[in-house]
């Protein structure tokens, strides 16, 4: 009996989910380097996208895992905001420790995420619609009480030193802290969903939910946790940059809705659940990060930079679909007929 | 004759207002394959889910092994030893085939909270499973379900329900989206779960598939056994006869016969 085995190859390359991501990437990084010239490549022009990528890379991976799993979490964009506005109230305002702040911001992104969730697995409503409904009570909920607590809608925050050093910094004062956590984020995601039984689930569950709890996995618990991950991955970047700029401001994260769908789209994860990767997810934010960072190193005018991300999206995901059906049909050549 | 692994006996269900199901007692042996025929809406559907847990009978007793059970969801069935494989196999299509086939019991190797999936062990454990079962060629584990030809998958999924040790399999129209060649293959594996001594329900409205491979069939008529027969008891005519509703049949086939007879030869004009 003849197995093939696992050694690099080409073939083997294009049918994962990835490698549409990784050819645009390539495509996008290239185009960039010929325009941006110099600047572009220096390392004060990988900060620009490398810091872009690192906030919007923590928020989208678990929001990719998300949509594998078959769900879809957009209340993101109004963690971002609660996240930095809960840290800058507890400890700006009203002075407690950072320690605090940073505990109420997480718990705050733990609870959204867990009502969330069970709305999802107990009304059986789409998470779009859920989630819809808690990005707007999230919102006006915050700036009420940001208004009614402290009498404006942007809150200074003064962190310590330690808190600076782990949260806030720049290094070489150009490259933030976040970046470190973003590949800390991604290399526990990447475990859980490819190598921990976990992503096995996680995967089953977004193919065929029905099929899946049959087969004894817990998934309304799973969908739980998958939620509160995601909404304490958002509060986490939102108290991160009001450590860093030392400020929190009621209206700021909307864009990180359809930037985290964007990069995860463009990362080969299917829309439908079922299908993705982490490592996809990570190149789908870097080429979101370097195409809206990188126009500014051309000399085109930045309100073109939309115009590319729209067609690198349909792009992608057409791409993504070719190499899917590329990897549906594959079948060893073992020449037993038919 | 061994005693039957699991039987029905006086089952009745009715949604609300609506009786689905009348008195159906039936009983399915170790080795044996039980052939459950009838034409859409005669309640097949109905009768496979409650004897795999999706639904509970509104009267009448489930047995197994001769003691009194009752299934509260279909996980509970499953672990009872009753598996069920539906129509295009229940697998996740992208998914490889060594990954569904785990799926919810991963082998894992390593410690504690760096316990990883075992994709090597996972992938040789399923490959010679469906192998075993005589599909030989699935060698790459790594495949994923989807690129599975109809036969292939559903082939996977019986292996898959064999390897856990079910007891009792039950097929939901394996072959009705098959061609051919490939519910010559699935036929093939239901005789091979037959002859490790499963037992089988075989739910198929295709009389030619059920022939071949059953050992006891009943026909279900608007929620009731209308028949209950042993092998060679029936020709496929009676059968194909009985799915029908009895006569309407034989009665269409005299009424073509008439008219070709008094019109030398020709058959009924269609009419528009």
């Amino acid at each position: 009996m003849f197995i093939p085995s696992k050694t690099l190859s080409l073939g083997g390359l294009l049918r994962r989910p990835e490698s549409g991501t990784f050819l645009g990437l390539a495509v996008v990084f290239a185009f960039f380097t010929w325009f941006g010239g110099s600047n572009f490549a220096s390392p004060t022009g990988a900060a620009s996208w490398l810091n872009v990528a690192a906030s919007l890379g923590i928020i989208a991976i678990p929001i990719g895992l998300l949509m594998i799993a078959g769900e879809l979490d957009i209340s993101i964009g109004s963690m971002v905001p609660a996240g930095s506005m809960t840290c800058a109230i507890v400890s700006g305002h009203f002075g407690l420790p950072i320690a605090v702040g940073v505990g109420a911001a997480l718990a705050l992104g733990a609870l959204v995420g867990l009502i969330n969730g069970i709305l999802v697995v107990r009304t059986a409503v789409p998470s779009l619609i859920v989630t819809l409904g808690t990005l707007f009570a999230v919102a006006g909920l915050l700036l009420g009480l940001a208004v009614l607590i402290t009498g404006t809608t942007s809150v200074s925050l003064k962190a310590g030193p330690e808190a600076k050093f782990l949260l806030g910094q720049f290094i070489g004062g150009i490259y933030q802290v976040t970046i470190f956590w973003w590949i800390a984020a991604a290399l526990f995601w990447g475990f859980v969903l490819h190598l921990s039984p976990w992503g096995n689930w996680i995967l089953a569950m977004g193919g065929d939910r029905v099929s899946a709890r049959n087969a004894g996995i817990p998934t309304d618990r799973l969908t739980i946790i998958l939620f509160m991950c995601s909404s304490m991955s958002a509060a986490f970047v939102g108290l991160s940059q009001a450590i860093l700029y030392n400020s929190a401001q009621v209206s700021a994260g909307q864009s990180y809705i359809f930037n985290a769908i964007i990069a995860v789209v463009v990362g080969g994860v299917l829309l439908t659940g079922g299908y993705g990767s982490v490592v996809g997810i990570v190149l789908g934010t870097i080429t979101f990060a370097v195409v809206t960072q990188g126009i500014y190193y051309t000399g085109f005018d930045a309100n073109w930079s939309s115009l590319i991300i729209g067609i690198l999206l349909l792009g992608a995901v057409l791409l993504n679909n070719t190499f899917r059906k590329m990897a549906l049909s594959y079948s060893p050549k073992t020449g037993a007929g038919s | 004759m061994t005693a039957p692994i699991l039987a029905l006996r006086g089952i009745n269900k009715s949604f609300g207002p609506i009786d689905v199901l009348h008195d159906i007692t039936l009983e399915v042996r170790a080795g044996e394959v039980l052939c459950l025929l009838g034409d859409n809406g005669a309640g097949k559907s109905t009768l496979i889910k409650i004897m795999s847990g999706v639904h509970q009978p509104t009267s009448g007793i489930i047995e197994m092994d001769g003691r009194t059970v009752s299934f509260a969801t279909p996980r509970a069935a499953q672990d009872a030893g009753i598996s069920t494989v539906h129509q295009f196999g229940g697998t996740f299509p992208l998914m490889s085939i060594g990954r569904s086939f785990f799926v919810g019991v991963e082998p894992t190797r390593g410690w504690g909270p760096f316990r990883v999936y075992d994709r090597k062990r996972a992938n040789a454990i399923a490959v010679k499973a469906v192998q075993d079962m005589g599909i030989t060629r699935i060698t790459d584990g790594d495949r994923l379900v989807g690129g599975l030809s109809g036969g292939e998958r559903q082939s996977l999924a019986i292996a898959r329900a064999v390897h856990f040790g079910a007891r009792v399999l039950i097929l939901d129209e394996p072959t009705a989206a098959l061609g051919v060649k490939q519910a010559t293959h699935v036929l093939r594996i239901v005789n091979e779960a037959k002859r490790r001594g499963l037992a089988v329900v075989f739910i198929t409205h295709q009389v030619m598939h059920a022939m071949a491979v059953g050992d006891h069939f009943a026909v279900l008529i608007r929620g009731a056994v209308a028949a209950d027969f042993r092998k060679g008891e029936k020709t496929r005519e009676e059968i194909t006869d009985l799915m029908a509703g009895g006569a309407s049949m034989a009665s269409l086939e005299a009424e073509i016969e008439g008219y070709m007879a008094s019109h030398g030869g020709h058959p009924p004009p269609p009419t528009h």
